[in-house]
């Protein structure tokens, strides 16, 4: 039967009932056969049934059979999240001919069965409430669409260092048109400030040489050199963006997705914080381009201060990459000259995983002093000499230097917050660009097709930078692979008619998904953004915001189900 | 694993291991062990009706052993796919006894003795190594006496206590005490038999078993056999309750652990096992006192470690909001060894190396921060697959292609590369996904070749 057909039935309601017992889930804590035979007696209910699963195989083809046989025209399962099995069930009504909208799930495990364990009764009774709101709910549902729109087959990247560079010579490598923009005049960003890359010690050069010759190579990636985004519109699949070369007109370019790869920089005190401005007190970055430089010779005794600005109260977080950093310097200074006395004042070694590790033991072999001093406690860098707390020894102490390296941290860049606000996507507290999910989503953002990776997100080696920029290659072609693009039809929509302008549903929109057409006076949705949460329709003064799937009257049939009782 | 399980392009192979990798990069053909699990996918429903009727009790792997499961089970509740599957070693059926109770009690007929293992061909472009890593065994280490100490235990079954749905639903009972009232239950029923023996008795002889035994102690009962047998069921009865009894008394005072210690690097940053830093443990250390703190706000935790490594983004500020708001001390040591104390209380041994002072300090529970050992089985799997291994025991890479293993074509992420956290691992993943794009699209065979040569 065609959908058409179906869903013209709608004065004729035909609500089918599945109810899982989801093993002994839901079925050992409150009674499903009582509750099967209360749905079927519900107005509307043309079926109801008990499974033991209805997400089985043999319970989905079930509810598929029901709907050709009993000519179903809603179906309801009450079981278990919608979270989890709302997409199984209602591709599954779709695929038996009945529009996947006009399908409604009850929750009776999580919010039923699973808290109200000891209670038998009145588990089943609240079972029995939720399946006849979802009923009265259920007659009121609206075959929708999903809504589908083009894909601009192009990813741009922003910023040309490990990891943007990963990730375009990544996208290249898979097939995909790549706009690479780097501020500028040469690709390799912070690398190209070090020296060698720990811990094996690779020439820093070599590697930056290597990215960029992979990205060269790649035909399919345009590059823009000297040229700053400046502005971003649109949304997923279909994005544009103003790139502005130093020189120059600025160029339009269209683009499916976007990588945000902008780095961070290292922190530098000002001058007379830690001793800095005196010419013997350097940063770990000056450090990096005097290594670099054949004509240096290290003087004899070095001093290396790890968290000198970092896991403080204005920089709360721990750098991650200083240790590693601080550490690998140190063993090329023993190398370069054995007789350099070399001490490490730090708080907490983070040489974490294997090759780091191994670092640290090697230092400590090589005679490199590890002292552990407490910031709060008389730290002091002058210009020959750094006094401390000794934890360990439990003394104050005073070692005379003739180079003092202060392992800084790296910062957000200055722009992080202007790029936040241009892209639509958030900062944490440190300006950071802030994930979709810390665990799950590492290269995502919230907003849809764009993504994260390296030291914009947060500190990274240049091994970490490499993987998280490839990684938002494959991110990016979940998306930019597909045919079209398909997202749901439960969005909000405003009735121009009495939509006042006021610009409300503007200000709570967590997706940025409503414009105000001035021409009109009126607010408008796009329904790409649009994620169905629902704050702009709870708080419109006019009632003139809907969701669909959530409208008044949908709600307050629920309502007034429950207080039938 | 509900995306995965659902997803029109994933085969999904549970419990199958590959045996055989031969051919090339954008070429492999891969031989699949499908082991039997004598249990037709096809038709089970995962509705677990088999694992209440069946009489094997085994120990729970899922739940670290602090749990029991039954011969057929599933290895955890969500886990996809849900086909059950009987464990060859305890079933009883496939043991050559007499049982077949599973069999009885599917509805689907799902349950199949006959199946074996089967060989299933594939052809794939490119390999993804992803098998994770082993925890260490801490019993290795004789100083913490993991074997030895009920009340030390593996963080990995800490996290099983810490579930709500785990075998102490959440509850910091502590092994010791949940040992005793395992025994209080087995002395239970067992009374209860000896208490129904006795009534037997007692009916049928219309006596009192106290008065019998009263006889019997007497030395009436010389000549009378079944009378003296009875008084000695009798005695049984006592001894009995008598342990029954001053067992309850003990658990009477049974109280949940509050006082938690962490020791950090086990097996890990120990050159007698493994040299390298696991880098994840400090974390799930702070985040496992965190989460016993609020599940008890009485909870006090210390955790004892050479570095506290909080590396990660928003890791420090989660430290420092553990000391501030979870009663988490971070005391700077390396324990020295776990000693026992009163009340099964196990003391750490530890020099406090910001006093210099060594000091003993009594807990009622310690958790040992277990290191991430290189899989068990990846040294067979490498051999199988072709690769090589490099000096810690994980797969080899190499910095600049840090998903490409020694083999074109093969790619590794997560643990199996080298010890890592859940962000790191996801990226990874990703990225590992987009290396096996280019090979598959054919367009970057000669980097990948390339980039294995550089390596060797």
């Amino acid at each position: 039967m065609s959908e058409e057909s179906r869903d013209s039935k709608q004065q004729d309601l035909r609500i089918g009932v599945f109810i899982c017992d989801c093993g002994s889930n839901i079925a050992g804590h409150l009674d499903c056969s009582a509750v099967t035979e209360y749905a079927a007696s519900l107005p509307g209910v043309a079926f109801a049934k008990e499974n033991l699963y209805t997400c089985s195989e043999s319970g989905v083809v079930e509810i598929k059979k029901a709907i050709q046989e009993h000519d179903l025209n809603r179906v309801i399962v009450a079981s278990c999240s919608p979270r989890t099995h709302q997409p199984l069930f209602a591709s599954s009504c779709a695929e038996a001919g009945l529009n996947p909208y006009l399908f409604e799930m009850v929750n009776i495990r999580d919010q039923c069965s699973w808290v109200h364990m000891q209670e038998t009764d009145k588990a089943t009774e609240k079972a029995k409430e939720l399946i006849r709101m979802a009923v009265a709910k259920c007659a009121l549902l609206e075959p929708q669409q999903d809504i589908e729109s083009s894909l601009d087959r192009r990813a741009v990247v922003i910023g040309g260092g490990v990891a943007g560079m990963s990730a375009a010579e990544a996208m290249a490598g898979m097939g995909m048109e790549v706009v690479l923009v780097e501020k500028e005049p040469r690709l390799g960003g912070l690398l190209r400030n070090l020296n060698r890359i720990g811990p094996e010690g690779t020439p820093a050069a070599e590697r930056v040489k290597e990215l960029v010759r992979s990205v060269q190579e790649k035909e399919n990636i345009t590059l823009h050199l000297e040229s700053e985004v400046t502005s971003v519109g649109g949304y997923i699949g279909n994005y544009q963006l103003t790139i502005q070369p130093v020189s120059g007109q600025a160029v339009q370019e269209t683009a499916g997705c976007i990588v945000v790869a902008t780095g961070a920089v290292p922190w530098t005190p000002s001058s007379g914080e830690y001793g800095y401005g005196e010419a013997s007190v350097i940063t770990q970055m000056e450090l990096e381009q005097r290594l670099a430089d054949e004509s240096f010779t290290p003087p004899d005794r070095v001093v290396i201060l790890q968290c000198a600005g970092a896991r403080c109260e204005e920089r709360p977080y721990c750098s991650r990459i200083c240790c590693l950093t601080g550490v690998k310097n140190a063993l090329l200074l023993k190398e370069m000259s054995p007789e350099t006395e070399v001490h490490i004042l730090y708080r907490d070694m983070q040489m974490y995983g294997t090759g780091k590790e191994s670092m640290l033991w090697e230092a400590r072999g090589k005679g490199i002093a590890f002292h552990v001093y407490h910031p709060d406690q008389g730290l002091q860098v002058q210009s020959d000499r750094i006094a401390f707390h000794d934890s360990l020894r439990g003394e104050d102490r005073e070692i005379p230097f003739d180079l003092a390296v202060l392992s800084t941290p790296l910062v957000a860049r200055d722009n992080a917050r202007q790029i936040s606000q241009m892209m639509r996507v958030p900062t944490d507290q440190n300006d950071f660009f802030l994930e979709a999910h810390a665990k799950l989503r590492p290269l995502d953002f919230a907003a849809d097709g764009i993504f994260v990776c390296g030291s914009a997100r947060y500190p990274a080696t240049v091994e970490e930078a490499r993987s998280q920029g490839m990684g938002t290659a494959a991110r990016i072609g979940t998306i930019l692979f597909k045919e079209k693009l398909i997202s749901s039809a439960i969005v909000a929509e405003i009735d121009p008619e009495s939509c006042v302008g006021c610009l409300g549903c503007i200000q709570v929109c967590p997706y940025q998904a409503i414009t105000y057409d001035p021409q009109q006076g009126v607010c408008r949705v796009n329904e790409i953004l649009c994620k169905g949460c629902g704050n702009c329709a709870s708080s419109c003064p006019s009632h003139s915001i809907q969701l669909r799937g959530y409208k008044p009257d949908q709600l307050f049939s629920q309502i007034r189900a429950l207080a039938e009782a | 694993m509900l995306d995965v399980g659902r997803h029109p392009n994933i085969e999904l192979l549970a419990y199958s291991e590959v045996e055989n990798l031969e051919g090339e990069a954008g070429d492999f053909t891969a031989t699949i062990r499908k082991k039997a699990r004598y249990v037709d996918e096809d038709k089970c429903t995962g509705c677990g009706e088999c694992t209440q009727k069946c009489p094997t009790t085994v120990e729970d792997a899922f739940n670290e052993g602090l749990a029991t499961r039954k011969a057929i089970y599933s290895w955890f509740a969500q886990g996809i796919p849900s086909t059950h599957t009987i464990d060859p070693d305890h079933c009883r059926q496939l043991q050559g006894k007499k049982c077949g109770v599973c069999q009885k009690t599917c509805k689907a007929e799902a349950i199949n003795f006959e199946q074996t293992d089967q060989f299933l061909e594939r052809k794939v472009g490119a390999v993804i190594v992803a098998t994770g890593y082993t925890v260490f065994d801490p019993s290795r280490i004789p100083e913490y006496r993991y074997r030895d100490l009920p009340n030390v235990v593996t963080a990995m079954e800490f996290e099983r206590m810490l579930s709500a749905s785990g075998p102490t639903a959440g509850h910091l009972e502590r092994p010791s005490d949940r040992a005793v009232k395992n025994e209080i239950g087995d002395l239970e029923k067992q009374l209860n038999k000896a208490r129904k023996t006795l009534d037997k008795y007692e009916k049928d002889r219309g006596m009192d078993s106290a008065e019998v035994h009263g006889r019997f102690t007497r030395g009436e009962l010389a000549e009378e056999e079944e009378l003296t047998k009875w008084a000695q069921k009798y005695e049984d009865y006592q001894a009995i309750n008598s342990r029954l009894e001053s067992l309850k008394a003990r658990a009477e005072e049974f109280e949940d652990a509050r006082k938690l210690a962490f020791i950090q690097c086990v097996g890990s940053r120990d050159l007698r096992f493994y040299p390298f830093c696991s880098g994840y443990c400090c974390m799930h250390s702070i985040k496992e006192a965190i989460i016993a703190h609020e599940h008890e706000p009485s909870t006090q935790s210390t955790i004892f470690g050479m570095d506290i490594r909080a590396v990660g983004k928003g890791f420090e500020e989660y430290k420092l909001r553990g000391q501030s708001n979870a009663n988490i001390t971070c005391r700077r040591a390396r324990v020295a060894e776990i000693d026992s104390g009163k009340r099964d209380n196990p003391v750490v041994v530890y020099e406090d190396t910001l006093q210099q002072k060594v000091k003993r300090e009594e807990f009622d529970l310690v958790v040992l921060a277990t290191a991430c050992a290189p899989h068990n089985g990846i040294r067979e799997l490498s051999g199988t697959l072709g690769l090589e291994l490099d000096q810690y025991g994980f797969l080899k890479t190499q910095a600049s292609h840090p998903l490409d293993s020694t083999k074109a074509g093969v790619f590794v992420c997560g643990c199996t590369n080298s010890p890592m956290d859940i962000p790191e691992s996801v990226a990874q993943a990703s990225s590992a996904a987009a290396r096996t794009v280019q090979i598959l699209t054919g367009l970057d065979k000669a980097d990948s070749r390339q980039a294995v040569e550089e390596a060797s």
